[in-house]
């Protein structure tokens, strides 16, 4: 598919469909489905990082008021089967409930059921488990050494998935280079942590043996895998997808606790609905992000050009496997960033400790990466006496070597990685935004300038699957839409996804309007359920602009032909002597011989005897589509393509930093960004925004903080600190387009923006101002703790 | 064992509401669970994220930190009850969505609430007020910048309406 040059309506300001209900208080969240006879969910939770569950006595909370049942791990676990595990660690099986042992503070033991929530807290405090506590390990170092307390003693180790990947000479390179240096980054655990926690209501009808599912999730596969664990067939579950999400960017994935309502109303016959509370999000829902180090060597010459890199990462996923080994995979697609470096050594180490299971949080691992190779970058030109803005020129690939091929195999499709700088720049004014930080360094405070040149691989594919798991042979992670013209003309796009804020009626009902040429407000977009569904893998990995977006143009472009044929048909010429105008069809250069939209309609939904044959009568048209360039598996070495589209961004940030408290505060932000053609930027720019104070949050106030004896010591929003709008500044992008040659439209994907740079960006502001101290920071969240202590230490040496 | 209920009257939304409840029903429980007022959401149940704001006589509240009987004899209003009187959005919510003010829409009740409350008693604000009045609503969409800005154009509409 070629890039179109001209739109009506892609890319012009537009509100989004979906805001009148939201700002009217009609959403249809989870939490506001209201089943009759519904019962409630509590949950009882594991007080310790590792032990043997000896006893639960349930008498007490079973004769408590309003209840009807109680769950345990014996019985659950007996009549259902284990989550799907990623990697190829068949042993490391996981369950809703907890049985014979809990592997991790806050796990879940029982569930109470009860006519509500309250009555069933109530009852949940009476139950009483006796535990034997057993070793338990929190650090993923100690965890890999050979005496370390086994998370999962069937497995043999904390390992759960190693290699070195070796792309190109890099032994060599670091033998010919004229410099070398080594450090570390640690990307501290962090999460995407929606204001709605997740939820699910569950309704079970033993009459059609179907099991109804409402939940607030964003996740591929989800009805199967959930259909699987309950040994059910994939056509008794349906999952609604018309419920609102009140966000997740990555992490609403939900399996455990739908399969645990599910098998709770199958068993009760009474519908099920089960909310976290925020303690249960945090601690017990499985949803912590990536806890990674890494481990960076960099090989460079004089000039500044970088020859090549290695990379040693080492995530804690926590007690369970899941997805989230593969956050470790997404980043071989962008190894290098964008810079054309020529050779990458990149040793992924995924283990195990007693903590919170890890689940996808935005940018599927790819934010840490490139903090860590951002950090790199700032170091390359600190130890040369470079500036950081020239280490990033002289490396990137240039805007006449696309496509390009890094050395993972990945071809990144366009770009134009100098332009966007060079425009962030000009934006920021970045000759004054060096006086005005050498002016605040000479009134005695600390600041620093910070940039990042990041990457945001996008159209989300799953080719991370094969790469990290030989038996996966996963090379397809297609999207599709449904194009239906009713009889009185109206057009309704039927989508197959959930949406949590990002706006997948607006994207529709503009790529329909465009391709049909209809006004878009006139367009209604549904939600199919699982079993009206067309295949569709969820809004994961900056995809729907790309596959969503495609599908629906493909659809709609069957319809245009259908229409055209019909008008070629009964004027009986060939549907190249017609043209398609604003929904009429006409002969060319006669534009008064024509069937108007009404008429072609009529004729395809009543006048069979006026269709061509063979076209079948209604209108309507489906497309699915596969993600462009997927379908491949890897080569030997673990070369692979996993995303189509690189979009990319550079952030340029101004932080100043009280000395005495070593509290930063962030003065100027500006983001550069090309995302291709934009089809909404008013979305795309909300997300772009959105992203980056998740970013300030990853850099420098949220963690998953755990305790020598792995109690998680951030359970409330009173620990877990997520930004607020006092600590977001006002925030300015500018935008670029370098349209994708592989999309209908030019456009590339963009739910991650903002997030893949600004933790990097940070951190380097934050080492700038540090670094007239000779004091450096590469452990995030940089707390003002952290800063107030490196301060404190470096004055310290100064004055003994 | 059957708690105590309480007899509580309550106008929400201009609309007298008696009900008998236990002590511990939280505001907002019994605004969502009994009135069937979903609009206000809980996002901590601890106070912190402002998902759950309503206004108490005009002031913004935290629902979730409320018990029911303790709004006994006093008004509420809800994002529900923002709208014109005809049920048309109000300005503030017409420039929600004019400039993108939102996304998921999970936070956006108590972001209204706020933002009402404050242009009730400013309707001049400057950027700082603006943030000032939503530092206790957090939003993990938006980064707050088209919040700002609709809170900022939603004044600038007010102004023109008032000549
Ligand atoms: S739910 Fe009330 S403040 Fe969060
Ligand atoms: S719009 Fe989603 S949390 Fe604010």
């Amino acid at each position: 598919m070629r890039a179109m040059t001209s739109f009506r309506y892609i890319g012009a300001k537009r509100r989004a469909k979906e805001h009148p209900r939201f700002v009217s208080g009609r959403g249809r969240f989870v939490a506001d489905i209201a089943l009759p006879g519904m019962k409630h969910v509590a949950l009882v939770a594991s007080p310790h990082a590792s032990a043997r569950i000896v006893s639960i006595k349930i008498e007490k909370a079973l004769a408590a008021p309003g209840v009807l049942y109680v769950l345990t791990g014996e019985e659950f676990c007996a009549n259902t089967d284990s989550l799907a595990i990623g990697v190829d660690a068949p042993k490391v099986t996981r369950f809703a409930l907890a049985k014979d042992v809990v592997r991790y503070a806050g796990e879940w033991v029982a569930a109470v059921v009860a006519d509500s929530r309250a009555l069933a807290e109530d009852a949940a405090e009476r139950i009483e488990v006796e535990y034997e506590p057993l070793p338990h390990v929190i650090d993923p170092e100690a965890a890999l050494k050979a005496d370390a307390p086994l998370v999962h003693p069937a497995h043999g180790s904390n390992l759960l998935y190693h290699r070195t990947f070796v792309w190109g000479p890099v032994e060599e390179a670091f033998a010919n280079a004229e410099h070398k240096i080594a450090f570390r980054a640690v990307w501290g655990r962090s999460a995407t942590v929606p204001i709605e926690t997740f939820g699910v209501a569950a309704q079970w009808d033993a009459g059609t043996g179907i099991l109804d599912i409402w939940a607030s999730i964003q996740m591929p596969k989800f009805p199967d895998q959930v259909a699987r664990a309950l040994r059910f067939p994939g056509n008794a579950v349906r999952v609604h997808h018309d419920v609102d999400v009140g966000g997740s960017y990555g992490v609403k994935r939900g399996l455990k606790h739908a399969v645990l309502v599910g098998y709770l109303t199958k068993t009760l016959g009474v519908p099920v609905r089960f909310i976290e509370d925020r303690l249960e999000n945090l601690r017990g829902g499985d949803m912590q992000g990536p806890d990674r180090f890494f481990d960076m060597q960099l090989a460079f010459d004089t000039d500044g050009a970088i020859r090549a890199m290695k990379i040693r990462a080492v995530d804690d996923v926590g007690a369970y496997a899941g997805r989230s080994p593969f956050q470790l995979g997404k980043p071989v697609t962008a190894i290098c960033g964008p810079y054309a470096i020529g050779a990458i050594e990149y040793e992924p180490t995924s283990v195990m400790t007693n903590k919170t299971p890890q689940e996808a949080v935005r940018g599927f691992g790819q934010s840490p990466t490139n903090f860590a190779i951002e950090r790199a970058i700032d170091r390359v030109a600190r130890h040369l006496g470079m500036d950081s803005i020239e280490v990033r020129k002289r490396n990137f690939i240039r805007k006449d070597q696309f496509p390009y091929t890094i050395p993972s195999g990945s071809t990144y499709d366009s770009g134009d990685y100098h332009a966007v700088l060079d425009k962030t720049l000009a934006a920021i004014d970045y000759g004054s935004l060096v006086r005005a930080r050498d002016e605040v360094r000479r009134s005695g405070r600390l600041a620093g300038i910070g940039i990042a040149s990041c990457l945001e691989p996008s159209g989300g594919n799953s080719a991370f699957e094969v790469l990290m798991n030989p038996k996966n042979e996963n090379t397809t992670w297609m999207d599709s839409c449904l194009v239906r013209v009713d009889l009185s003309g109206a057009i309704t796009g039927v989508i197959n996804n959930s949406s949590a804020g990002q706006g997948h009626e607006s994207l529709v009902s503009t790529v329909l309007g465009e391709i049909l040429e209809r006004d878009p407000e006139t367009i209604r977009v549904v939600r199919a359920d699982s079993l009206t569904a067309l295949p569709s893998n969820s809004p994961v990995g900056s995809r729907m602009a790309i596959m969503l977006g495609g599908a629906a143009a493909g659809a709609a472009k069957t319809i245009k032909e259908t229409l055209t044929a019909i008008a070629a048909h009964n004027f009986e010429c060939s549907p190249e002597d017609l043209e398609y105008h604003d929904g009429s069809v006409n002969v060319k250069g006669a534009s008064s011989k024509k069937f108007s939209w009404d008429q072609l309609v009529e004729i395809a939904h009543r006048k069979f005897h006026k269709l061509p044959p063979g076209l079948e009568p209604g209108l309507q048209a489906k497309f699915v589509w596969e993600v462009p360039t997927g379908g491949a598996l890897p080569t030997p070495e673990g070369r692979i393509q996993i995303y189509p589209c690189y979009a990319f961004e550079a952030h340029v940030v101004l932080v100043e930093i009280d000395p005495d408290t070593g509290k930063p505060m962030i003065r100027r932000y500006v983001c550069g960004h090309d995302c291709g053609v934009m089809i909404n930027p008013d979305i795309v720019h909300g997300m772009t925004y959105g992203g980056i104070a998740h970013g300030i949050g990853a850099a420098l106030y949220e963690k998953f903080a755990y305790t020598e004896d792995g109690q998680l010591a951030s359970g409330t929003f009173m620990d877990y600190l997520i930004p607020s709008a006092m600590e977001v500044p006002a925030l300015a992008i500018v935008d670029h387009c370098t349209p994708s040659p592989l999309t209908t439209f030019g456009q590339k994907g963009s739910g991650e923006a903002g997030y893949l740079g600004a933790p990097a960006a940070i951190a380097n502001a934050v080492n700038d101002a540090l670094d007239p101290l000779g004091a450096s920071i590469d452990a995030l969240p940089i707390s003002h703790l952290a800063i107030w202590s490196a301060i404190g230490a470096r004055k310290g040496a100064a004055s003994t | 064992m059957s708690e105590t209920l309480h007899a509580v009257s309550v106008e929400v939304n201009g609309r007298p509401r008696s009900a008998r409840v236990p002590a511990r029903l939280s505001l907002v429980d019994w605004l969502r669970e009994d009135l069937f007022l979903t609009g206000t959401h809980v996002g901590c149940e601890h106070g912190i994220c402002g998902a759950c704001s309503v206004m108490l006589d005009g002031q913004p509240v935290r629902a979730c930190l409320m018990y029911v009987v303790q709004a006994h004899g006093h008004r509420v209003t809800t994002v529900e009850g923002l709208a014109k009187p005809d049920g048309s959005m109000s300005v503030l919510q017409d420039s929600f969505c004019e400039t993108h003010g939102l996304q998921c829409g999970y936070c956006t009740p108590g972001m209204l609430i706020a933002t009402q409350a404050l242009l009730n008693s400013n309707p001049d604000p400057t950027e700082a007020q603006i943030r000032d009045a939503i530092g206790g609503n957090l939003c993990r969409c938006t980064g707050y910048q088209q919040i700002v800005e609709a809170v900022q154009l939603a004044a600038e509409r007010m102004a023109k309406e008032a000549k």
